[in-house]
């Protein structure tokens, strides 16, 4: 537990220290979001009704950008071989950099979603159950995406080849997620959502950290 | 038998056989020195050691158990230096070295390993900044910052000043003293008495691949 809680603060300290790279994923999301207006028009009604979608889709989009360097220092400077013998389980390696990856990259997409609500014109009523879809829905990109990361590490174009194998494995997210949203602001409750997405969490939480490790592995042969 | 030992191992790189038939065996206050020219197979055998990969044949034994039945165990025994230095340039070279010892297993002497590297001075500053032979150092604090009976050390020396040299030297002498194995490749004269020499020419599979070829046929073939 040690060696986890020392692997998330590594990687806080050295996003904190290198702020560009996280900046620059927040920067992508609020200029992604930012020229709907411009391609569909300002009109307040049109906007309201794509907000939930252009929200999740951005975020998708924004989050993307973030995986290419999530185990590729590690993979360069030979860190990762230290990690693959470290006396742990691979698996709790594996969740403790996807652990390190929401809070320097999911949360702070969760908190600057509210505010493209707000640009986009998006319903009072939508914002709680925004968060509460993009806590679960950023935490389930992270941990499907290390593991593209994962399984990419070390092939030429590993960002194009990435964004190609995961994107169409968190279609689902984007479903539930914007769905959540839109089911609220129609007036119906958006529990049924909230419990898919909550149950592809469990399972991704299962499946991915024991994934990446093999994944990890075989890039460090 | 106790100790640290392979039998039969083989290794193979991209359809190239770089070594076969080999063993090796280094008991507790032993040493083990690599030799061997470039591309002979020494960070190769090195790093089916520690069990960072896998042998394509043959088995290695630590303590008289197979590494394969409880790697972890293993792993907790083990210091592995390879000829990348694993130091982030964003972090102070303290906080390099804490997130190492953290990995590790056993309590950490994080000043102890920063002074007997001669790095105490430097404790606080970005790691970006430091020479080649101050990276390399601090790479070496890793094995004195925390217990581990077996060191695997893949070049060592590499950049570092006589002083250094002498340093690691010394502590190799004492980790063994103390009971402990060092494995180390060197294409220099180490200056570790009494170790046993796997000379890696002897189980070089003469450039062949997997289906028999020799690499130079092979690649002839290839550009055909």
């Amino acid at each position: 537990m040690n060696a986890f809680a020392a692997l998330v603060a590594r990687d806080i300290r050295i996003a904190l220290r290198q702020l560009s790279d996280t900046l620059m994923v927040i920067v992508f999301f609020i200029i992604a979001a930012a020229l709907f207006p411009f391609g569909v028009g300002p009109e307040p009604n049109l906007l309201a009704r794509m907000a939930p979608g252009i929200l999740w889709v951005t975020a998708l989009l924004a989050a993307m950008l973030s995986f290419d360097r999530l185990f590729q220092n590690d993979y360069e400077d030979g860190t990762l071989e230290l990690l693959v013998i470290a006396p742990q389980p691979a698996w709790l390696t594996a969740l403790a950099k996807i652990t390190a990856h929401w809070l320097t990259t999911g949360l702070p997409l969760l908190v600057a979603s509210p505010v493209i609500g707000i640009m986009l014109n998006l319903r009072p009523d939508g914002y709680g159950v925004l968060m509460a879809a993009m806590a679960l829905g950023t935490a389930i990109i992270s941990l499907v995406g290390a593991l593209g990361a994962a399984l990419t590490l070390g092939s030429r174009r590993s960002g194009v080849l990435l964004s190609l194998l995961v994107l169409p494995l968190v279609i689902p997210v984007l479903i539930f997620g914007a769905g959540a949203v839109e089911a609220v602001i129609g007036g119906f409750p958006a529990t049924q959502q909230l419990l898919v997405l909550g149950g592809m969490l469990l399972a991704c939480v299962v499946v991915c950290p024991w994934g990446c490790a093999v994944a990890l592995r075989m890039a460090a042969e | 038998m106790e100790g640290f030992t392979g039998t039969g191992l083989a290794c193979i790189r991209s359809d190239r056989i770089v070594f076969a038939g080999l063993d090796f065996a280094v008991s507790s206050g032993d040493a083990l020195v690599l030799s061997g020219p470039n591309g002979s197979g020494k960070s190769s055998l090195l790093r089916l050691m520690a069990g960072i990969a896998a042998p394509a044949a043959g088995k290695i034994n630590w303590q008289g158990r197979p590494v394969r039945d409880d790697p972890e165990g293993f792993f907790a025994d083990l210091h592995y230096v390879g000829h990348r230095d694993a130091v982030k340039p964003a972090l102070t070279v303290r906080e390099n070295l804490s997130f190492h010892a953290a990995l590790r297993r056993g309590d950490a002497h994080i000043d102890t390993a920063l002074d007997q590297v001669g790095l105490s001075a430097l404790a606080d500053l970005p790691a970006r900044l430091l020479s080649a032979g101050q990276t390399r150092r601090l790479t070496l604090a890793r094995i004195l910052a925390t217990p581990a009976p077996l060191w695997l050390l893949d070049e060592p020396t590499i950049a570092l000043d006589y002083r250094s040299v002498d340093r690691i030297r010394s502590a190799i002498a004492d980790h063994r003293a103390g009971g402990g194995i060092v494995v180390a490749s060197t294409n220099v004269p180490l200056g570790i008495y009494d170790a046993k020499t796997v000379d890696m020419t002897a189980y070089i599979e003469g450039n062949h691949t997997l289906w028999g070829d020799s690499v130079d046929d092979y690649s002839a073939g290839d550009s055909a």
